[in-house]
Order: structure tokens, then C-alpha cells, then sequence
């Protein structure tokens, strides 16, 4: 009677949730609240969907997601500061058919790298470039960045930011050789299913061959921000998206017909 | 195969194309940037890579991601632009992966000048970026070795998986020689079991160049040490010159040596029993076989085309067994033979120079 039961019920059930394949299964080291990990998720996700999974290369960069290329179940490396995009030139000249991806914080990207990010857009590089912005140095706990909010106090700018954020989306988005830039954010459901739907657009521009492609990320990092993981939340859609409004900067005509 | 005639830069660049290498990336520098022109036509020609970088930072980095993929990858530059690398280098050398690197030294410090210079011994052989390791490093006297070298380079640094170093200076990538280029090798069908190429069929591979477990640091760093003991073993090489019945020695290595060997001759010429050591590694330096011949000289006169860098290496190996003596030039300046015989006359002994 009970296996006849159990039998009808299994039938019956549907896997709605699981590890994407592109994820390992180590645990990662982000603290509780830190939308590195929503990040993380989303990419291995697109990865599987887009069967990429053995074709992908990560790059993880120097900040927090220094372990990256440990938590995707995917070949990886780690640059150095700043220099993921120059890595991923190296890769990705060598060998057109995979798929490099580099995966940066804003201190990496938008401070010391940002001459490599910037001739690697030029170029049209066709490597795709998850850009985490959480205004912030995580990994060294705190310090101002250049994407830190004006008047933003920060542990190196105790008494508020003097000066104006970068804002890299929209630098790089007027460089005739980006195919897909274009910022999302990861403060709740909604946002994240469209941060979803733009990685997805980005890897399919890299396949297509069609030039560079970031999808920005504004993220939230409680632990330097001194907030709950809650009121990081709020933070970002109260203090992040006026600075940095969700949109696309810049969607070549190629990529709206993919 | 046969001669011809062929300047420095461009002989180590088509070298380096015939020993495989698949990928340069490289940023304009003088006195090396033949070498980069010479390969932004023949590397599309073959169907190769090659990429005029932003900057040296990032010239090196793409080498690290093509070294990541597992092809024979160069980048080339002059000593402020080695200076640019050094994270790059510490990095590639942290990770295992093999590379050449070609320095084609200028005087400095600074942005000093576009002559020849040595003054970069230091910055390839001990400091070519932070942590414990040295690379391997190979010094041309002339256009001939310059090639042969290259080619030793891409080969010890996938033997070793280890990074190279081509220390030339301005004088051999400027000058032109006679030349025998090798035979174009086959590109290898596969790639090294390490290469980053997607995990397909397979568990994925993962490059970095750190542990955040002290006992796992130095573990790794023990390793490094290992294999640089293989390499000080195995690899030291040199060239002598009248060594035989030598009673004072003078060691010079690249344009130096050469030069130093015309000075040799003059000596001899007039009876005078002088002999020329010539280190071609830096990396490891030659010291077994220095040691050997410092038993039995006088003395020894180490010339740089710097203040003396090399020096201390011959020092640590000769220690107490001869006297060691030092003639140098820098910022560019040459020293020419009658300098080099001028400094041996002032320090030969009255019985060696009667
Ligand atoms: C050359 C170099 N300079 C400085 C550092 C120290 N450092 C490590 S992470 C980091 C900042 C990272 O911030 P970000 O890129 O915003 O990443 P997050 O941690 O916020 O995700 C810095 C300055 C380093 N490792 N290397
Ligand atoms: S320090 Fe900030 S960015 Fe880093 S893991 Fe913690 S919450 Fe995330
Ligand atoms: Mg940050």
C-alpha cells in the first residue's frame, strides 16, 4: 500500500529547483546577505541553459569573488587585480570557440583595471564581462571605490566621498565595438529574474561572435555597509538606482535579432 | 638551411614563430620593436595571434591567459617595460605555466635611454616580480645564439613549466648578423593536461597562483623550490674562451663577452695567458663550472654594462678561491676592447704579464 502511494506521488512530482550544474558544490564563502552569490547562481544557470557549461572559462578577479573559479563547476582562473580582461584576451584569442567570461568587483574593474576593461570594450573583445557593483572594496573591508556614492562614507572616506561615482555602463557603452552593455540589479525577485535574462542576451552575443558584452550588477555587500542584509536591500534601490539606473546602454542591432 | 642576414630583433622574432610559439602579445618599445613589427605581419600570415596590448600590464596578462590555454605564448620589451610586468611575471611563475619573455635591456634607471645596457641583471634574474622564485634566464652574444636561445626558451619553459627570460641587450636586437634560422616546427596537436579549454568530458581544471593556508603556501612555495634546484642541476651553461692554460679570468656575458673576447685575443696576441668565462644562463648562473676555473687563476676581472650586478653572483661563487675585480660601463656606454685589456694590465700580476 505504501510503495503503491509513494509510487503515485513521485510520478507526479517535478523538479521546480535545483543546483545548476555549472555551480560546484562547494560552499562559498560570502557572508550571509551578499548578493555575490545571487550573482553566482545566475550565471551558472544561463551557463546550463545555454549549454556552455563545457565550453565556458571563468575568470574571477582579485575582491571578494576571489574564489570564484572555485565555485563553478567550469574551467577557471584568477587574475590579477584588475587584469581579468587582458587574461581573458589571452584565452580568448587562442581559442574563438569557447566562451570567457570574466567576473569582476568595481574596485577591479572600474579602479585598477579600468585601462584593461576599457581597451578590452575598444577592441570589441568578444569575452563577457559580469561587472559587480556594490560601491564598495569588499575583500579589504570597506574602503571607498570609484563607483562609491558621493558624500558615501566609507572606512577610507570617513567623512563622506568627495566626488562623483564612475559609471562604467555607461563609459564603455559609447565604444563602437561593445555589442551588449546594459545594468541590472539584484535587490529583489523581479530585478533578478531581468539580471537573468540579460546575462542569457550576453553570453549569446559572445557565441554569435558579436563583440564585448557586460552586464553590470549593482550588489550589496551588508558586512562593509554595516546594514542587515535586509536594509542592504533597501539600500540599493533607495541609494544605488538613482546614481545607477537599471537599462540598457547599449544593445547592437545584432544582438535585438538574436 | 642557410645564412643570412639578419637584425637581432627580427632573428628572435621569426625564431620564436618557427619554435611554435602561437601567441605574442606585445606593446612598442625601443630597441626591441622590430621584434613586435616583424610579428604583427608574420603571425596573421600563419594564421597566428598576435595583439599590440594597451600596455606591457596588460601585454603580460594576456600571456598569462593564452599560457592558461596551453600554447606557446612570448611577449617582448625593453627594461621599463619589464618593469610593467613584474605582477604578471610572479603571477605566471605562481601558476606553473610556461612562457618567454624577451627584454631587449636599455640604459637606465628611469626612462633612461635606448642604448645598450645590462642594468636589468637584477630586475630578470633576481627580482621579475614579488615572491620566492627566479626565472629562468638565457643572455645572446650574438645573432646566431640570440636564435638558438629562443628556441632553448620555449623548450625549457614547457619542460619545466616554468617562465624564461631572453636577456638580450640593446647592441645583439639592434645589430645585424649572419644568421642560420631554424626549421618551422609543427604546431603540437594537443594541448598540455593543464590547458584551460572547457571542461568537456572531463572535471574542470583551475589555474591561480595562491593558497590561504600558510602550510599550503609554503608547501607550493617547496615545490617551486624543488624544481628550481632541478633547474640549477641540470641547466647551467656557459662558454670559455683560452680557459685551458689560463692564469686570470674575465667573465662577461652578452655584448660584454664578446667584446671582452677581442680583449682576450689582444692579450694573447702579446703572450699574455687570459682567459674569458661567459655565462649564457644568468639563471641559473653557471657556478659549478666557475668555481672550477677560480682554483686555479690569479684573479678575476667580472665586466658589466652596469655597475656591477652579475658581480655578486660570481663573488658567491668563487667566495674566497680567487680575487674578484670589477670594470663597468653604464647609461648606454659600450666598453671597448682597449678599456677591457687597460683594466686587465692594471690588475694582472708582474709574472703573468712578463
Ligand atoms: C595589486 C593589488 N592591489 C591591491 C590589492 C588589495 N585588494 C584586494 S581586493 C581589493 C578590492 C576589491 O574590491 P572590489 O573589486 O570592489 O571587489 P569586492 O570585494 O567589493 O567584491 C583590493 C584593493 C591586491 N590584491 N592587489
Ligand atoms: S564583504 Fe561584502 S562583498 Fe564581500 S562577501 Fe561580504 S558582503 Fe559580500
Ligand atoms: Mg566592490
Amino acid at each position: 500500500m505504501t510503495d503503491l502511494l509513494l509510487e503515485a506521488t513521485t510520478s507526479h512530482m517535478e523538479t521546480v529547483y535545483c543546483m545548476p550544474q555549472a555551480l560546484s558544490a562547494q560552499p562559498t564563502h560570502y557572508c550571509p546577505g551578499c548578493t555575490h552569490g545571487v550573482a553566482h547562481r545566475l550565471l551558472a544557470e544561463a551557463l546550463d541553459e545555454l549549454n556552455m557549461r563545457e565550453r565556458a572559462i571563468l575568470v574571477a578577479p582579485v575582491g571578494c569573488a576571489v574564489f570564484a573559479y572555485q565555485y563553478f563547476e567550469i574551467d577557471g582562473c584568477e587574475a590579477p587585480h584588475g587584469r581579468a580582461p587582458a587574461m581573458a584576451t589571452g584565452l580568448k584569442r587562442v581559442q574563438p570557440d569557447r566562451i570567457v567570461i570574466t567576473y569582476q568587483g568595481d574596485g577591479d574593474l572600474a579602479s585598477i583595471g579600468a585601462g584593461e576593461i576599457l581597451h578590452a570594450a575598444a577592441r570589441g573583445e568578444p569575452i563577457t564581462v559580469i561587472f559587480i557593483n556594490n560601491a564598495i572594496y569588499g575583500m579589504t573591508g570597506g574602503q571607498m571605490a570609484p563607483t562609491s556614492l558621493s558624500g558615501q562614507r566609507t572606512t577610507s572616506s570617513p567623512f563622506g566621498r568627495v566626488g562623483e561615482p564612475l559609471r562604467m555602463s555607461e563609459l564603455l557603452a559609447v565604444l563602437p565595438q561593445t555589442a551588449y552593455i546594459v545594468r541590472r540589479s539584484l535587490h529583489n525577485p523581479a530585478h533578478i529574474r531581468k539580471a537573468k535574462k540579460a546575462i542569457l542576451t550576453a553570453l549569446k552575443a559572445q557565441e554569435a561572435g558579436l563583440g564585448f558584452s557586460m552586464v553590470e550588477l549593482l550588489s550589496s555587500c551588508p558586512t562593509n555597509w554595516g546594514l542587515s542584509p535586509a536594509e542592504a536591500l533597501e539600500w540599493i534601490e533607495k541609494h544605488m538606482l538613482p546614481v545607477f539606473p537599471v537599462g540598457d546602454y547599449k544593445v547592437a542591432e545584432a544582438v535585438k535579432e538574436l | 638551411m642557410s645564412r643570412e642576414l639578419l637584425k637581432g630583433n627580427v632573428a628572435i622574432a621569426e625564431a620564436a614563430l618557427r619554435a611554435g610559439m602561437y601567441a605574442y602579445f606585445g606593446y612598442p618599445i625601443t630597441p626591441q620593436t622590430e621584434l613586435l613589427e616583424h610579428l604583427a605581419r608574420r603571425m596573421p600570415e600563419l594564421g597566428r595571434v598576435f595583439l599590440q596590448a594597451e600596455s606591457e600590464v596588460a601585454a603580460i596578462n594576456m600571456v598569462y591567459g593564452a599560457a592558461c590555454a596551453g600554447v606557446r605564448t612570448m611577449t617582448s620589451s625593453s627594461s621599463p617595460g619589464i618593469s610593467l610586468m613584474q605582477e604578471g611575471l610572479s603571477y605566471i611563475a605562481a601558476s606553473d605555466l610556461p612562457c618567454v619573455v624577451v627584454d631587449v635591456m636599455r640604459g637606465g634607471p628611469g626612462l633612461g635611454n635606448i642604448l645598450p645596457s645590462q642594468a636589468d641583471y637584477f630586475q630578470v634574474t633576481r627580482s621579475a616580480g614579488h615572491g620566492d622564485y627566479h626565472p629562468i634566464v638565457l643572455a645572446p652574444a650574438s645573432v646566431q645564439e640570440a636564435v638558438d636561445l629562443t628556441v632553448l626558451a620555449f623548450d625549457l619553459a614547457d619542460q619545466y613549466r616554468h617562465l624564461v627570460i631572453l636577456a638580450a641587450d640593446g647592441l645583439i636586437g639592434q645589430m645585424m648578423e649572419p644568421a642560420e634560422l631554424p626549421p618551422m616546427r609543427d604546431l603540437p596537436a594537443e594541448r598540455p593536461a593543464y590547458a584551460l579549454t572547457g571542461a568537456k568530458g572531463r572535471p574542470p581544471r583551475r589555474i591561480a597562483s595562491f593558497y590561504l593556508q600558510a602550510e599550503a603556501e609554503e608547501a607550493y612555495n617547496l615545490q617551486i623550490q624543488a624544481r628550481l634546484a632541478r633547474i640549477r642541476q641540470n641547466e647551467q651553461r656557459s662558454a670559455e674562451y683560452f680557459t685551458d692554460d689560463a692564469q686570470f679570468l674575465v667573465v662577461g656575458y652578452g655584448t660584454v663577452g664578446r667584446i671582452a673576447l677581442s680583449a682576450v685575443r689582444q692579450l694573447r696576441a702579446a703572450g699574455v695567458p687570459v682567459g674569458l668565462f661567459r655565462p649564457i644562463t644568468l639563471y641559473p648562473f653557471p657556478e659549478a663550472r666557475l668555481r672550477a676555473l677560480a682554483e686555479r687563476v690569479a684573479g678575476i676581472l667580472v665586466v658589466e654594462m652596469n655597475a656591477g650586478q652579475m658581480l655578486e653572483d660570481v663573488r658567491l661563487a668563487v667566495l674566497e678561491r680567487a680575487p674578484v675585480h670589477f670594470y663597468g660601463r653604464m647609461g648606454g656606454a659600450v666598453p671597448m676592447p682597449e678599456e677591457i685589456v687597460g683594466a686587465l694590465r692594471q690588475l694582472l700580476p708582474t709574472e703573468v704579464l712578463s
